[in-house]
């Protein structure tokens, strides 16, 4: 019965991998090497911007010695979600890096670039015709949002990537994709049982994160055959137990059983993990829902405004002791000097101060915003429709902080300390997620468009 | 008295997508967590008052194999939203680190 054998390069792209870890996993005998590129944890701005998250020279260096070790021994390489949004210039600044390693290695091979990035006139249509559902929670989202957003990806499952194994791309670098589709395209394709595919798909993708004791990031190897997988690092110094296989399945998981892709749901309800070394790890057990509809997830950014920042340290301790009515006083006349000299009303910009000392990591959540140090960090936060509005709203703001008087003192105080000269600093676009919500297809490809070049 | 992290081997928050935020609490060892779930403390209706969130958007699961709770809520603000104050989702769990554990 056929086994395939997955090596995982590492978590995600820009992070790094031991060159020996990789070299001895595809020695061990590989069908082909994965990695994520991608993810949305870092927030909104990269899908908004089209800027990728670098660093560019570490993931020119992966991609080198994937692609390399791909070459030789014939198997080939898949990267998912590039550039980390997975948009079309995060697509093009992969590949870009790709077709560099190929000119200065003399290599020669088939690329595949899987674009994902919808036109807004496509999902606006899309939506009107009842084919856009949301998720929960979701954003609200219409045709008239879509249109005002800066850029959209559908999440593509195994089909695209299949389609690109099938035309003989030995490199295929993919927009936004499933973590898991990265890991089950291939195995699916020569028959592995799915609920085996997706389940080992959703272990790999982190790379060695699945270890017992990680030292430091790297590869991570899963042989899959018709009832199930193993899993065993391809690094000696680490191990993996059923502990460790199972609890990271957790990790950022809402549900930690029920792994829902397009196409269908991995149940692992029942999964079974059996030590069958001291290293590696048995998984069986997972079960195959397959879907009623073929949906991929849409992900979408839109621009919210623009931001400038002030940092200042507060050290005397009365003000620290009255700095809710301080600020709230301050706030109230800022907004009438704001309105008076710049002829903007309170909702033309958002002014927050975040109090570090207070509540400045969880805002309106903090259970005890009670300052009990003998300083606070302040940041002041304006966010305004255009940069230039939000840079000269900002002096306004720090200026007038910096000497609110406290009923305590008499004569002019100066009760921020900026670290900085300039106190203030602009932040650029501030985007935020404007989409979570499911597209259906009635092609899984249908959306996703394939450029093959020979280099 | 003693509190949540003495039992534990791990108290963590993160993003489950933008749009979601997941707890895992993990156990030292079954002593640990009986003695955690017995006390009633580090219940779903905690999570709905700590977080604002309704009692039934907050998900319970108890993955006793590995020891663990697992708590899964809606992002009360989205990742990244102008209003954000945590992009990672992982500095949430801070009030359940300390939360008194009352053993029965």
């Amino acid at each position: 019965m056929k086994k395939i054998k997955a090596v995982a390069a590492t978590g995600n792209l820009s992070s790094g991998f031991r060159e020996e870890t990789l070299v001895h996993a595809v020695a061990q005998g590989a069908h082909f090497i994965g990695c994520d590129a991608g993810t949305t944890d870092s927030g909104p701005y990269y899908l908004g911007s089209g800027y990728p998250r670098g660093p560019r020279e570490g993931t020119k260096r992966n991609l080198r010695i994937m692609i390399r070790e791909g070459l030789k021994a014939g198997i080939p390489v898949i990267v998912g979600s590039a550039g980390h949004a997975g948009g079309k210039p995060h697509l093009d600044w992969t590949l870009e890096i790709v077709r560099e390693l190929a000119r200065e290695n003399n290599w020669h091979f088939k690329l595949a670039g899987i674009d994902c990035e919808i036109p807004k006139e496509t999902l606006a249509g899309e939506f009107l015709a009842g084919r856009i559902a949301p998720l929960c929670p979701a954003p609200a989202l219409d045709e008239t949002s879509i249109r005002q957003s800066a850029r959209f990806v559908a999440m593509m499952g195994i089909e695209p990537i299949q389609a690109a194994l099938k035309s003989g791309a030995q490199v295929i670098v993919a927009g936004r994709c499933s973590d898991v589709a990265i890991y089950a395209a291939l195995p699916v394709m020569e028959g592995i049982p799915k609920h085996v595919a997706f389940h080992a798909g959703k272990i790999l993708e982190c790379g060695s994160a699945a270890v017992a004791q990680r030292y430091y990031p790297d590869c991570m190897a899963a042989e899959m055959d018709q009832q199930g997988f193993t899993i065993e690092p391809p690094n000696p110094a680490f191990r993996c137990t059923p502990q460790s296989v199972a609890s990271h399945s957790l990790y950022e998981n809402a549900d930690p059983y029920r792994l829902v892709e397009s196409g269908g749901t991995a149940d692992t309800t029942n999964a079974k993990y059996e030590a069958i070394s001291d290293r590696a790890v048995r998984v069986t057990g997972a079960n195959f829902i397959p879907a009623e509809k073929y949906t991929v997830k849409l992900e979408g950014a839109a621009l919210a405004g623009y931001r400038s920042i002030v940092v200042a340290g507060i050290r005397d301790p009365l003000v620290i002791r009255q700095l809710d009515a301080f600020l709230s006083g301050l706030r109230t006349v800022l907004e009438q000097k704001i309105a008076d000299s710049l002829k903007l009303t309170r909702d033309a910009y958002t002014l927050q101060f975040r109090v570090y000392g207070s509540s400045g990591s969880m805002g309106q959540l903090e259970p005890c915003p009670q300052v009990e140090g003998h300083e606070v960090g302040l940041i002041i936060d304006v966010v305004a429709p255009t940069q230039a509005l939000a840079a000269d709203i900002l002096p306004i703001v720090w200026h007038t902080g910096l000497h609110h008087p406290i009923p305590e003192y008499e004569g002019l105080i100066s009760s921020f300390a900026f670290p900085f000269s300039p106190p203030g600093a602009d932040m650029g676009p501030v985007y935020r997620f404007c989409a979570n919500h499911v597209w259906h297809l009635n092609d899984p490809c249908g959306p996703f468009r394939m450029v093959l070049e020979n280099l | 008295m003693r509190e949540l992290w003495q039992f534990t081997k791990l108290i963590r928050s993160k993003n489950a997508g933008p749009f979601e935020l997941t707890f895992d609490i993990m156990f030292k060892d079954e002593d640990c967590f009986r003695k955690v779930m017995a006390s009633g403390k580090l219940s779903a209706e905690l999570i709905a008052r700590l977080y604002k969130v309704d009692l039934k958007q907050v998900r319970y699961f108890v993955i006793e194999p590995l020891l663990t709770i697992k708590i899964s809520i809606p992002r009360p603000v989205f990742s990244g939203d102008v209003n954000d104050t945590d992009v990672y989702g992982g500095q949430f769990h801070g009030p359940l680190v300390s939360l008194k554990i009352e053993p029965s």
